[in-house]
């Protein structure tokens, strides 16, 4: 067999698989033997680091071989019984270690969790599993979630950027990206809370898409913003993410904010173009608001010309494929996304994360001590890490009675008028009707490891430009948009109506229809050279 | 020169710390002091929004629209199939209890 299956998408590998003129077991044993070649250790608790880490990717936290055998061979047998195999049969697939997977470790990167066995699956890993996908592993993120680098993982060493391993993956689906980018299985399941799938998807030059609100189950998924997290699906084309969406949206009786709504058929229509769609550019998009540094001013840049050309390109190859584009689009509110999420999101991950006190399952401190106090304090202190501490202690003052006014309920309000920019773009009566949003996904290209991490703020505007589709609950996608100077992916963003996760994907499609035979999308991640 | 008054006090914040139940060192402290008042800067940039007095807030996710409703469910009682597993879990487990240090009293007078 001449053809390398790890590099093959979703939709190959499965009409291979069902047509039998590949086993599941061998797609499986390409993978295994290609994430040896490029990962390197998995991430571990308390590892030290050695200058050999800075050689491989580090997708992973655990590596669930024995368990992808077994999935590998059922599909096999079902095939050679004639049975329904479903959409992903021997699709190689991963999973952001914030899922629960049954009988596997679930550690959400922190040592508090870094021994829990989950006793039940996630909805949307079993509708992988139960459409004949081959989970790898579970790979690794920032700790529960919070980082935009994958760097505050509790297990080291952390991902790294295929294409640039001196660089962050992005985060905190960092290890998804980063798998993915490295051809370590063709899909990968994350999620998405500020942009945490399409910041990193942008910064490996991978496709990520963040769903709306309620169109994936968050069943199993442990909880950082409940009325912000989505899961969301990681594929390294378009049609890949569609395909996996397809297998892990709809209702679901285990979360009741699932809407019980019909999934189309996402693939149907996908190559049907955007002949007469409008589709809108927003000069809130093209800058960035931030916190300076030095002075502690807020100041506002244009983006690197770099970033805004991709954008601008796309938009005319839209315009040049039958697209109306629709300039000047005003998102006034965009700029707060960023306070907004410093307010909200901590607020709920404070109260989500309350629950871990080493009473019923994960870590309890090993020290002895004199009462139940005692022990909530050591366990907590010891098995959080700073940034989970942070923002526990940050969700805890601003919702305080006597701050609750001044910084939770204000932050509420300027979630409405979030919401309202995106309502008024996209009102099929309204002055804009736009089919979607053309933006830039992120202000930068991937920064060198070590450069953002350990200041929360400027890691946090990281997200500026994805975090206002979470406040607002909108449908989101970054797609591969060529190279910075430098070699590095840039990523451009289509945000689009509620549930209208097929418009944005066939938008998606139609770009990278319309860029197939340019010459930077036959560049593949430098750790692959060799391989 | 930031207001003093503007700044989160060691007295709030030592009283979180007490609130979230952390054992903290010392360094962790003073980073995690630092970067809340950092935070807090970001978060101010709200105050200079205008707000409509009747603006209503927004705590949830999106609308299920006209062919969509929430996957509520009949509160119906299901048998839990694997209890052992899920106790198993706890760091100590003595005949099915869970076992904790003692419960801090306060003598009534």
């Amino acid at each position: 067999m001449m053809t390398d299956l790890t590099a093959l998408s979703a939709l190959e590998l499965a009409e291979l698989v069902r047509t039998r003129q590949v086993s599941a077991e061998e797609v499986l044993d390409a993978n295994l033997a290609g994430i040896e070649k490029v990962d390197g250790r998995p991430g571990t608790l308390g590892a030290d680091l050695s200058p050999e880490d800075a050689n491989g990717v580090h997708a992973f936290i655990t590596h669930t071989n024995d368990t992808a055998r077994r999935q590998a061979r059922d599909v096999d047998a079902k095939i050679a019984k004639g049975e329904d195999v479903g959409l992903l049969p021997g699709v190689p697939f991963t999973v952001k270690d914030i899922f629960c997977v049954r009988g596997t470790p679930s550690t959400a990167a922190s040592r508090i969790l870094a021994n829990f066995v989950a006793p039940y699956t996630a909805t949307p890993v079993a509708r992988m599993n139960a459409a004949g996908g081959v989970m790898l592993g579970k790979v690794n993120l920032d700790e529960f979630t919070f980082g935009s680098s994958s760097e505050s993982s509790a297990f080291q060493p952390s991902p790294r950027n295929p294409w640039d391993l001196s660089r962050v993956p992005g985060g905190s689906s960092g290890g998804n990206v980063a798998a993915v980018a490295a051809e370590e299985g063709a899909l990968s399941l994350g999620t998405d809370t500020a942009g945490s799938i399409r910041q990193p998807a942008a910064f490996c030059g991978v496709v990520g898409m963040k769903p709306t609100y309620g169109r994936v189950s968050r069943y199993g998924l442990i909880a950082f913003g409940s009325s912000l997290d989505c899961p969301g699906p990681i594929a390294r084309n378009v049609k890949d993410a569609a395909l996996m969406l397809q297998v892990i949206a709809g209702a679901d009786k285990a979360d009741a904010t699932t809407a019980v709504k019909p999934v189309p058929d996402y693939l149907q229509d996908i190559e049907k173009g955007v002949r007469g769609m409008r589709i809108g550019l927003s000069p809130d998009y093209f800058r960035i608001t931030f916190p300076d540094p030095e002075s502690g001013e807020y100041v506002e840049q244009p983006l690197p010309q770099e970033i805004s050309d991709a954008v601008y390109k796309a938009a005319e190859l839209y315009k040049a494929m039958g697209a109306e584009i629709i300039e000047d689009v005003p998102m006034p509110n965009t700029r707060f996304g960023i306070p907004v999420y410093f307010v909200i999101s901590r607020v709920e991950a404070a109260s989500n994360l309350h629950r871990f006190d080493g009473v019923k399952y994960g870590y309890r401190t090993k020290e002895a001590v004199r009462d139940l106090t005692e022990m909530y304090r050591r366990s907590r202190g010891e098995g959080f890490g700073l940034q989970p501490k942070l923002r526990i202690l940050m969700g805890m003052y601003v919702s305080a009675a006597q701050y609750s006014e001044q910084y939770y309920q204000r932050a509420l309000k300027v979630r409405t008028l979030i919401r309202r920019d995106f309502e008024q773009a996209f009102d099929p009566n309204g002055k804009y009707k736009l089919d979607a949003l053309l933006t830039p996904t992120t202000p930068t290209p991937a920064f060198e490891m070590a450069a953002v991490y350990g200041d929360s703020v400027m890691m946090q505007y990281a997200d500026q430009l994805t975090v206002p589709a979470n406040h607002a609950g909108v449908p989101g996608i970054s797609i591969p948009a060529g190279f910075s100077e430098g070699g590095l992916p840039i990523g451009i963003q289509l945000l689009g109506a509620d549930f209208n996760e097929a418009t944005l994907l066939r938008i998606a499609r139609s770009y990278e229809m319309a860029t197939e035979q340019e010459d930077w999308r036959k560049k593949k991640p430098a750790i692959l050279e060799g391989k | 020169m930031k207001n003093k008054d503007d700044l989160i006090s060691q007295d709030v914040f030592d009283h979180l710390v007490d609130l979230a139940a952390f054992k903290l060192a010392d360094d962790e402290k003073d980073y995690l002091h630092e970067q809340m008042n950092h935070q807090l800067d970001a978060i101010r940039e709200l105050e200079a929004i205008p707000l409509p007095e009747e603006l209503p807030v927004t705590t949830h996710g999106v609308e299920y629209g006209k062919d969509g409703k929430p996957a509520l469910r009949k509160d119906e009682w299901t048998a839990c199939e694997n209890t052992k597993e899920i106790l198993n879990q706890a760091p100590d487990l003595e005949d099915n209890y869970i076992v904790v240090p003692d419960i801090p009293t306060t003598e009534l007078e």
